[in-house]
């Protein structure tokens, strides 16, 4: 089955310069209750975006009008915790196509990759330099290039590229699906299966 | 050059390996609950695939149960609705399901081992981070989000790229009261919640190697917690010895077989890891948190790091960790007053666990402004409790045994900590918000959770075991 395409985007950004976000954050448990994969940016950063009688809480950035755009920018160790790819899924359906951060936790950078949600992961000087550009100015665009592989803020012209396994930048660039490419091998797995 | 361990049992499931392509890794048995399966389910549906091995497939209800009055249909209707649709799923694509009422339920990182479906030398994976827990018996074991289960559905692999290998060694004496769960925090607080990520964690020493299963699950249990991709731990005597006999272990000339090549599952001599980090046994006090990871933690002497012990980028992360747990720098916690106490979870919920806790609470009781909730990880880890007459002990102190489930660990079922309420928690995580809107936890061991509950505030096991010397 074809998958959500990543080639190129270019938005102002979200910055959350929080670290060690955990998918509890992302999405608490007691919203995972939902059998199909839609609805859950309702929820994204529920309990610090809403208090405890679902009033938005003004001092969360995804309740501030000055801030918008396709990328999440995270303090580092973000998506640690919970295996729940619920967590990739709320970030989407949100809205959001990238999250960049100085460092990902291992399955949380999976799922966003089987989604078509590109991790970026930076160096901590230019994360800073991101998090500078967008206080410094809200509409701060920043460029995410996925063939060339390169993260850039725009009005300064300071970039660094990025590292992705190359067979998740073909998937992401062409639609392709894990499963598709396993099925393709299913000789070799029933061969497998015989000869142990 | 020699191999390690995970090197050995990774390379004997390759399927398949092409350069600039993640291998394809065959999982031997995988585990599946109501949380993270039903979608996977659905996307087989869309594709029209049954599951490939539904023989190597295993199901559990356990994130949503109720754990009392399991009889009786489930109150919250998404709950309901999602172990419904996890006994629908089972039934249309015929894998096994040890649901509610089964003799088998559990939670599932429970019940493949105390089952032998978890053995030496095998892949296990989950849709579910603590996976990692049955690498204790020498096995590689990770969690997956659910695009990875419909991909094991599908095709019993999974794309799968080799991480590095660390090794952590533990070695020496521990200290009277002081046992895995206390290494574990304090490996973690030493290298921070982060600091196993991207690699699979091999422990050994010889403290490692002292401990029963049920700790060396423990250990296991919270790899992730460092954010590594799984922890193992070579099977010895004990492993074997712990698997023999269980319902589904190899019987009669397969075991025989069996042994002799979980005899082979160590790391050579010679093997190479990509990073090596040792650590003494002596140094390891009863531990606690305090903080918002479960990197966050202390001996339960010490005193909360303060602010400026932090770099300038790091203080703001840490100052809201403080503030959301309602403490300040430099405070120490022992004597704070706690409201509740919960021991269990996939980290601290197996008989030994209970034992351990029922040992320790004969003869005293809770005090009063404590509420102590006692969940057994299985059915059977319940009946095997009631058998020794362990519930009586518990109800004596005032420590109800209620029925098997993730219950307090992740506030997704019906029992969760109120807001601002501080729980003394056997479970893994410390998250904010973890065990229910605005909770706040102290993640610690089984003993220490119970003196915490025998006294009201957070105390040092190790007073109490003094005393009890002396009598």
């Amino acid at each position: 089955m074809a998958t959500k395409i990543f080639k190129h985007i270019q938005t102002s950004v979200v910055p959350l310069p929080i670290e060690n976000i955990d998918t509890d954050q992302i999405i608490p448990a007691r919203f995972l209750k939902a059998t199909t994969r839609d609805g859950f940016g309702n929820n994204l950063f529920r309990d610090w975006r809403f208090d405890g009688d679902d009033n938005p809480k003004q001092d969360f950035v995804l309740n501030n009008p000055n801030y918008s755009g396709k990328i999440l920018v995270a303090g580092k160790n973000f998506g640690c915790g919970s295996s729940r790819e619920h967590a990739a899924w709320a970030i989407a359906d949100y809205g959001f196509d990238a999250v960049v951060s100085s460092f990902f936790a291992d399955i949380f950078k999976g799922n966003a990759l089987n989604n078509g949600l590109l991790p970026v992961q930076v160096s901590e000087d230019f994360l800073k330099k991101i998090f500078d550009a967008v206080y410094a100015d809200e509409h701060a665009v920043v460029e995410i290039d996925l063939v060339d592989q390169f993260i850039k803020i725009v009005a300064t012209g300071e970039q660094e590229s990025f590292e992705v396994n190359p067979y998740k930048k073909a998937c992401l660039i062409n639609g392709y699906d894990d499963i598709d490419y396993i099925l393709s091998q299913k000789g070799k797995i029933e061969e497998f299966e015989s000869v142990r | 050059m020699g191999q390690t361990l995970f090197d050995k049992i990774w390379d004997a499931h390759v399927v398949s390996s092409s350069e600039g392509f993640p291998d394809i890794l065959y999982i031997d048995t995988h585990f599946i609950h109501e949380v993270t399966s039903p979608q996977a389910f659905d996307g087989l549906r869309q594709r029209g695939l049954p599951v490939f091995r539904p023989k190597q497939t295993v199901a559990t209800a356990d994130h949503n149960v109720p754990t009392i009055d399991q009889h009786l249909p489930i109150k919250e209707e998404l709950s309901r609705y999602q172990v419904d649709m996890l006994t629908k799923n089972c039934k249309e694509f015929g894998v096994e399901l040890y649901g509610l009422g089964h003799p088998y339920q559990g939670i599932v990182h429970v019940i493949g081992p105390e089952l032998g479906i978890t053995r030496p030398g095998g892949t296990y994976v989950c849709g579910d981070s603590h996976t990692s827990t049955h690498g204790a018996f020498g096995a590689i074991a990770f969690g997956i989000g659910t695009s990875q289960v419909e991909q094991v559905l599908a095709t019993q692999c999974l794309l799968q790229s080799r991480p590095k290998r660390m090794k952590i060694e533990v070695n020496g004496k521990l200290q009277k009261g002081v046992g895995a769960k206390d290494i574990i925090l304090y490996i973690i607080a030493q290298i921070s919640a982060a600091g196993g990520t991207g690699y699979a964690v091999e422990y050994a020493g010889d403290t490692i190697r002292s401990l029963s299963m049920e700790g060396r699950m423990t250990i296991c249990n919270m790899s992730i917690e460092m954010g590594a991709r799984c922890g193992l731990i070579a099977p010895d005597e004990t492993t074997i010895n712990y698997v023999k006999g269980r319902e589904f272990a190899p019987k009669g000339e397969e075991w025989d077989k069996a042994v002799a090549y979980w005899e082979t599952l160590y790391s050579d001599a010679d093997a190479a890891f990509d990073e090596v980090l040792s650590f003494k046994a002596e140094d390891i006090e009863p531990m606690i948190t305090y903080g918002t990871n479960p990197g966050m933690g202390i001996g339960v002497t010490q005193h909360v790091p303060e602010t400026a012990s932090f770099e300038a980028k790091e203080q703001g992360s840490y100052k809201k960790a403080l503030d959301y747990m309602g403490l300040h720098d430099d405070e120490t916690l022992l004597g704070k007053p706690i409201d509740y106490v919960f021991i269990g979870s996939c980290t601290n919920s197996r008989i030994e666990d209970l034992r351990q806790v029922a040992e320790f609470v004969k003869g005293k009781h809770k005090a009063d402004n404590v509420t102590v909730w006692v969940v057994p990880g299985s059915k059977q880890v319940q009946q095997q409790a009631i058998a020794e007459g362990l519930d009586k002990i518990f109800n004596e102190a005032g420590f109800p045994l209620r029925e098997p489930g993730c219950s307090a660990c992740l506030g997704m079922n019906e029992d969760k900590i109120p807001a601002g309420k501080y729980c003394v928690s056997t479970s893994n995580r410390n998250f904010e918000g973890r065990q229910g809107p605005n909770s706040r936890t102290f993640l610690a061991s089984p003993l220490t959770a119970a003196a915490s509950a025998i006294t009201g505030v957070v105390t040092d096991i190790r007073t109490f075991l003094k005393e009890e010397e002396l009598v």
